[in-house]
């Protein structure tokens, strides 16, 4: 059959050309994606062996009791989950003035600026970053020496002595952790936010002046509302790849562990596979539950 | 009597491009006045500048007198229904409506009592639950009106709002719009680029053309007694006889219009009457719109005119066809000198 002739049979037969055009991805979708995704939350029903630290492959809910009642692993969840917290929220306040200038002042060069500007730090690598981070975080980093000079070195000790977050340095603090997270996943924010404000036409914020609202009220009552679908989006991605991050929480910060580091934990020199799996459907069920806010907030009600 | 809107010496430019070029006029209140113009002209740029999305570079603006140029739009006794509407997508209708009184810090009560008798107003009293998404285009055009009206504005300015209704329902709107201007007694301020519009609704008509006014005057002086070849063309559709074209039919310069209801098609043979003047051609092409047919015609003088030729008239012309040679007749009043 030649070129044209096939052209002319799939063209009468959609179905079939929708097939053929599905069928590779949602292979590899199904079986390598979600098969071992639902692989992974099978063996969290497994338990293991406390004797023979062999894996019991018997469904059991031991595991997961395991995760619940040890106080240890708790704190390890509700750390992360209020860091994920922090991080998120103030990804987006920084976000939204940056991705507003973006979408609704900034045009030609500078609006392209912006745009290289803030995924510039996404084409270095992660790890680089991350320990770029801990040197400028550390004791005798550019940040102390820079408070020294400026004489705010009081002002960072009185940061650095709060209670739970503070720590010898900033490298070794979970303020210097929350710095470097909200560092990491700014992008994520700032473009789905700016991609939604971009869809708000103009005519809407003329429209709202025109019948008589003050530029704050304009933002509260017509751009916020708007742009709430594209802060939902970035701060799924800020929620869950603080979540699921080890490679900060290891690198940066006070030595309290975070999800991701007890997965890596787990699966790798504990060998507790079943642990470290039921760990990794945490952030799962937490990002469901974020989503269900989320949606009960009317944050999708606009798309 | 105070002017509603007055323009003085008024001039908006972006870069090189005078959008609005030293226009100056007066909108008395209570007036249907209709900004008439191909895109463009500078119409919609002045339109912006009475609502205070923008400002001149130079003159000034008054609204009943206090000149607005710094003023910002949300502190306009001035209201806008816009081309593309601009409903609120997260908003019902009724939420879209008791948006003004909102801002404004009106109750939460009297403000939807309000924006419900809007909607009465608009004959959508039923729909103030639904979404913008959830009307068709008629009903999105007269949510918009509700809205634009509720704050019981001096001025209301309408950028054309017709613009993306069918051809019926833009019918009805006029008539409708036009009731509803005499019964507010508001200023009204429609933008267009349809003349037809224009003529049939509005008191006053400016046509824009270049960012300049070239002629301002009621519907029927306009198409009567246009002033320049452009007004001529644009407002009446009328044939214009300028530079050589005029020399050669009426031996001078000075140029002029006929419109194409006066000029009649005759063929070769026929005598001529007294009082006529004609210009010889061939036929390009002839369309027929029912109550009348169009006759485009190309004079030898190098122009294509055209001829509008009743039904009955039409008979008499049977078997002459595309490309055949024929003479335009016009009456000599029938001319309309223009501003050369």
């Amino acid at each position: 059959m030649n070129v044209r002739a096939a052209s002319t049979f799939f063209y009468r037969r959609p179905n079939w050309y929708l097939c053929l055009l599905l069928v590779p991805p949602l292979l590899w979708f199904g079986t390598v994606y979600l098969g071992s995704l639902f692989a992974l939350l099978a063996q969290s029903f497994y338990r293991i062996d406390d004797f023979t630290a062999q894996i019991v492959r018997e469904p059991t809910l031991a595991t997961y009791q395991q995760l619940v009642t040890q106080p240890a692993n708790v704190d390890i969840v509700l750390r992360t989950l209020t860091m994920a917290i922090a991080v998120t929220l103030a990804c987006a306040i920084i976000a939204l003035p940056i991705a507003t200038y973006m979408a609704r002042y900034a045009r030609g060069r500078m609006k392209a600026f912006f745009y290289v500007g803030v995924m510039l730090p996404m084409w270095t690598s992660y790890l680089v970053k991350v320990y770029a981070w801990r040197l400028l975080l550390a004791k005798e980093g550019i940040i102390a020496w820079a408070t020294d000079k400026l004489g705010l070195t009081g002002l960072l000790e009185v940061v650095l002595a709060a209670p739970g977050v503070g720590g010898p340095s900033l490298s070794s603090s979970y303020i210097g952790m929350f710095i470097v997270f909200v560092y990491m996943w700014l992008p994520f924010m700032i473009l789905p936010m700016a991609a939604a404000l971009e869809r708000v036409p103009g005519t809407l914020l003329q429209a709202s002046a025109d019948l008589g609202a003050r530029p704050s009220q304009t933002f509260r009552n017509v751009v916020l509302p708007l742009a709430v679908p594209g802060i939902a989006a970035g701060s799924v991605f800020t929620f869950s790849l603080t979540l699921g991050d080890y490679i900060i929480p290891s690198v940066v910060g006070a030595p309290g562990y975070f999800i991701g580091m007890m997965v890596y934990v787990q699966q790798g020199t504990a060998g507790n596979i079943p642990l470290a799996a039921a760990f990794s459907v945490v952030p799962i069920i937490l990002i469901f539950a974020y989503l269900g806010i989320a949606k009960r907030f009317g944050a999708f009600d606009a798309l | 009597m105070t002017a509603a809107i007055e323009f003085r010496g008024v001039s908006r430019l972006f870069g090189d491009l005078r959008a609005v070029d030293d226009v100056s006029f007066a909108i008395e209140p209570g007036e249907f006045f209709a900004m008439l113009g191909p895109s463009g002209s500078g119409k919609t740029s002045c339109l912006r500048l009475v609502a205070g999305f923008d400002a001149p570079d130079r003159g000034q603006v008054l609204l009943e007198g206090a000149d607005v140029s710094a003023v910002p739009p949300y502190d306009r006794n001035v209201n806008t229904v816009f081309q593309d509407y601009a409903l609120f997508p997260h908003m019902t209708v009724l939420e879209n409506v008791a948006y003004g009184p909102r801002v404004r810090g009106v109750d939460a009560a009297t403000r939807a009592q309000r924006a419900r008798e809007m909607l009465d107003l608009v004959q959508l009293g039923a729909q103030g639950e639904r979404r913008p998404a959830q009307l068709s285009g008629g009903q999105r055009q007269r949510v918009a009106l509700a809205r634009a009206l509720i704050n019981h504005p001096k001025v209301l300015l309408l950028d054309e709002p017709l613009g993306a209704l069918d051809l019926k329902l833009r019918e009805e709107m006029q008539i409708e719009l036009k009731g509803l201007q005499r019964r507010l007694g508001i200023t009204f301020v429609y933008v267009t680029h349809d003349q037809g519009e224009a003529l049939s609704m509005a008191d006053r008509v400016a046509v824009f053309n270049k960012g300049k006014i070239e002629q301002l005057a009621a519907p029927r002086e306009l198409y009567t007694r246009p002033d320049t070849a452009f007004v001529a063309r644009f407002v009446g559709g009328a044939n214009v006889a300028e530079g050589a074209l005029a020399r050669a039919i009426s031996g001078s310069e000075q140029p002029f219009a006929i419109r194409a209801e006066n000029v009649a098609v005759q063929s070769e043979s026929t005598p001529l009457a007294n009082e006529a003047v004609t210009a010889p051609g061939s036929v390009v092409a002839v369309q027929y719109h029912g109550a009348a047919s169009r006759w485009q015609v190309k004079l030898d003088a190098g122009e294509v005119w055209s001829a509008l030729i009743t039904e009955d008239d039409s008979r008499a012309l049977n078997g002459i066809a595309v490309g055949a040679r024929v003479r335009l007749s016009w009456p000599r009043e029938a001319a309309v000198m223009l501003k050369s």
